[in-house]
């Protein structure tokens, strides 16, 4: 995919120095680690222009994690909604999301540059899953940390990294999620640099993390575009993804940043509701700031000490965001909105009762909000409308939270949320 | 206020490295931190360092960060923080905050360097800003003549070096072991080499933070460094008496009297 090589700095782009829009992003990092930084930045430029590099890392998203992703016309939904839905079908990648681009990315550049060794952090559990699962397909040490809070929530996960041999370090300091295991993953990193990559799980933090993860993660939209215009003739009306971190988001959006007719939506995590304060909803709620390396929105007090964010998705659950999305709320490219967890939870039944998929709690989110969107386009348009939801996940790793949340589980009593319920989402 | 250069000069009109004493503002109590400040100070200590306490300190090791967050649980504020500062200048000894930077931003850049100043503040340590990120800082601090200290690291090139040395005012702080914060056994065979950089980019004094913890530490450090910071072992002393705030606060007397006579042993 000379795709890569071939790309022209855009105006949504971050400058050499990492940043985007001269504002967002940038490397607020101790000195210690300003030379690891630099290094892979050199590394990652050069990579993504070799050839050699670019043709081995799509063998591997081929031939290894399923890519491309189907694009999928969701017929039931449509119907519902009156506009044409296609759903990117990202959870049916190798490990059920679309994070095995970006560690398959970034372990390739791991072995380019000699090291063996490499660390993530991870909130559920997907990105340490999957940044294992990366180690043991290119033998490489991995430790993953992780919220001591989230090691009880998810044994599971643990089980499964620790039997794809990583070792899973619980993180006790701070609150116990996933900005402290970021936190603890940088401590190790300084002490272990040398010989140490630090996968970073989403296009946030240090240049020059933002713009790498985003080029690993890329594929889902410049797929995603080509496989519509190849299958509908027209390119999408919109455009929509859950945005935590952002790296599923940015990773379909940036193929359609220069098509202005094509309107690009996130939806952050709403929690209980932003009127609450308990909420991931960084951009629509938080204010500039820099956490973990880059100025971003930031859930942040009036001292600028960092607010503990809720989602009941906890791959959402981060009180930053990565800056480039920063970047496309401020310039209006983009648009944020909060979806709460109720919203979400009655978007992963419906999605479940009318096309037999269950989504992650994460893509319920970009689904929930995207129907909403789809209701407007179809009444505007008529039902060729059509919009691309990224569907970055399945939801086999939440059937714990579906089960409490819907009361499943028990066979005499069957579930609580009947379809009734779930048609809320579309009767709105 | 009190540029930390002083402190050196000082230092060095005695023939001997610099003692420079870390604690953050707010623990047990913002009252509590201003009077182990002030023994920090009598002592012994040059010059001292008062950390800002911060939610996500990516730098610091389990002691500062058991310390910081027993401080923000408690509540303390930046403004806390400004008031410690001035408690602690009172005392003549130049004073600098060390901090990361969301809390400056948050707090506004410009009125953080008017009212570090009004506090009589020296200047600010940067953890994690270095000069090529830190221009708002450089602008704010060069209109306060406030001291811009930051750090180097032994896997800083030459280039990074001599661009953090031009840049800084008042010293360079050699983080001189690949790692966080934390007293450490053995002081680092980097830290030498890391010093001795430094200088050949510049005349500034260099003051080396390496998990010092005892006296005897101290000395071999002073035997090549312009300074001496120490900060997880006056913590720790504070750490270990939760109860009993005389005993903390004599325990860290002890400490930095032991540390105070390192630096003047040392062989130069």
């Amino acid at each position: 995919m000379s795709q890569v090589q071939e790309r022209q700095k855009s105006r949504y782009d971050a400058d050499d120095r990492g940043y985007f829009g001269g504002t967002w992003g940038g490397r607020f990092m101790p000195e210690a680690l300003v030379a690891a930084l630099d290094e892979l930045t050199d590394a990652w430029h050069e990579a993504m222009a070799d050839e050699a590099f670019v043709s081995e890392f799509e063998r591997v998203l081929r031939d290894y994690a399923g890519t491309p992703s189907q694009l999928y016309l969701a017929e039931r939904l449509s119907k519902k909604v009156g506009a044409r839905v296609l759903l990117k079908r990202e959870d049916l990648n190798h490990t059920g999301a679309h994070k095995i681009r970006n560690v398959m990315g970034q372990a390739l550049l791991t072995k380019r540059m000699g090291k063996t060794r490499v660390i993530a952090e991870t909130g559920a559990g997907q990105h340490g899953v999957a940044s294992a699962t990366a180690a043991a397909y290119f033998d490489l040490d991995c430790t993953v940390y992780m919220g001591a809070v989230d090691t009880r929530r998810q044994a599971l996960n643990v089980a499964r990294m620790q039997l794809l041999g990583a070792k899973v370090v619980p993180v006790e300091s701070g609150s116990a999620t996933l900005k402290d295991a970021i936190n603890e993953a940088l401590r190790d990193w300084v002490a272990s640099v040398d010989h140490t990559a630090y996968l970073f799980g989403t296009a946030a933090g240090p240049h020059p993390f933002p713009s790498m993860v985003r080029d690993f993660c890329r594929g889902i939209g410049d797929e995603a575009r080509a496989q519509c215009l190849d299958q509908y003739g027209v390119l999408p009306d919109a455009v929509a993804a859950c945005v935590g971190g952002g790296s599923n988001a940015i990773g379909i959006f940036t193929a359609f940043l220069e098509d202005e007719g094509v309107e690009i939506h996130g939806f952050e995590p709403g929690g209980d509701g932003v009127e609450t304060g308990r909420h991931a909803a960084t951009i629509h709620a938080g204010e500039a700031g820099v956490l973990h390396g880059a100025r971003t929105y930031v859930l942040q007090d009036e001292d600028g000490q960092t607010v503990e964010s809720h989602s009941i998705s906890a791959g959402l659950d981060y009180p930053g965001v990565g800056p480039q999305h920063s970047l496309l709320a401020a310039t209006g490219r983009a648009t944020y909105t909060p979806v709460t967890d109720a919203e979400a939870m009655d978007a992963m039944a419906l999605l479940s009762r009318t096309e037999g998929i269950i989504p992650a709690i994460e893509s319920a989110h970009a689904l929930a909000g995207a129907l909403e969107v789809a209701k407007r386009l179809g009444a505007e348009k008529g039902p060729d409308a059509t919009i691309i939801v990224n569907l970055s996940g399945r939801g086999d790793k939440d059937m714990g939270t579906a089960i409490e949340w819907f009361g499943l589980g028990d066979a005499e009593e069957g579930p609580e949320a009947d379809l009734d319920q779930t048609e809320t989402v579309t009767q709105q | 206020m009190t540029s930390t250069s002083a402190a050196f000069e000082k230092a060095r009109a005695e023939d001997r490295a610099a003692l420079i004493g870390y604690l953050p503002a707010g623990y047990p109590t913002v009252d509590g931190s201003i009077k182990a400040l002030q023994v920090l100070v009598e002592a012994g200590c040059d010059a001292i360092e008062i950390g800002l306490p911060y939610s996500d300190p990516v730098m610091d090791g389990p002691t500062i960060q058991a310390a910081a967050q027993a401080a923000l649980d408690g509540g303390v504020r930046t403004s806390d923080v400004l008031r410690v500062v001035e408690a602690v200048a009172g005392t003549g000894v130049p004073t600098l905050v060390m901090t990361y930077w969301n809390p400056i931003e948050r707090y506004g850049v410009e009125r953080w360097a008017t009212d570090l100043a009004a506090a009589g503040g020296a200047g600010m340590i940067t953890p994690d800003i270095t000069p090529d990120h830190g221009s708002a800082w450089i602008e704010a601090a060069d209109a306060h003549d406030l001291d811009k200290v930051f750090l180097v690291a032994p896997s800083s090139t030459d280039d990074r070096i001599s661009m953090t040395a031009t840049q800084s005012r008042g010293f360079v702080y050699a983080a001189a072991v690949m790692g966080v914060t934390g007293a450490r056994e053995a002081t680092s065979d980097l830290a030498g080499p890391l010093v001795r950089r430094v200088r050949a980019s510049g005349d500034i004094p260099v003051a080396v933070g390496i998990g010092v913890s005892t006296g005897d530490q101290a000395a071999e450090v002073a035997g090549f460094a312009d300074g001496v910071i120490v900060g997880s072992a006056f913590v720790r002393a504070l750490l270990d008496h939760p109860d009993d705030e005389a005993a903390g606060l004599e325990a860290l007397r002890t400490l930095t009297t032991d540390l105070a006579e390192g630096v003047r042993r040392a062989a130069r």
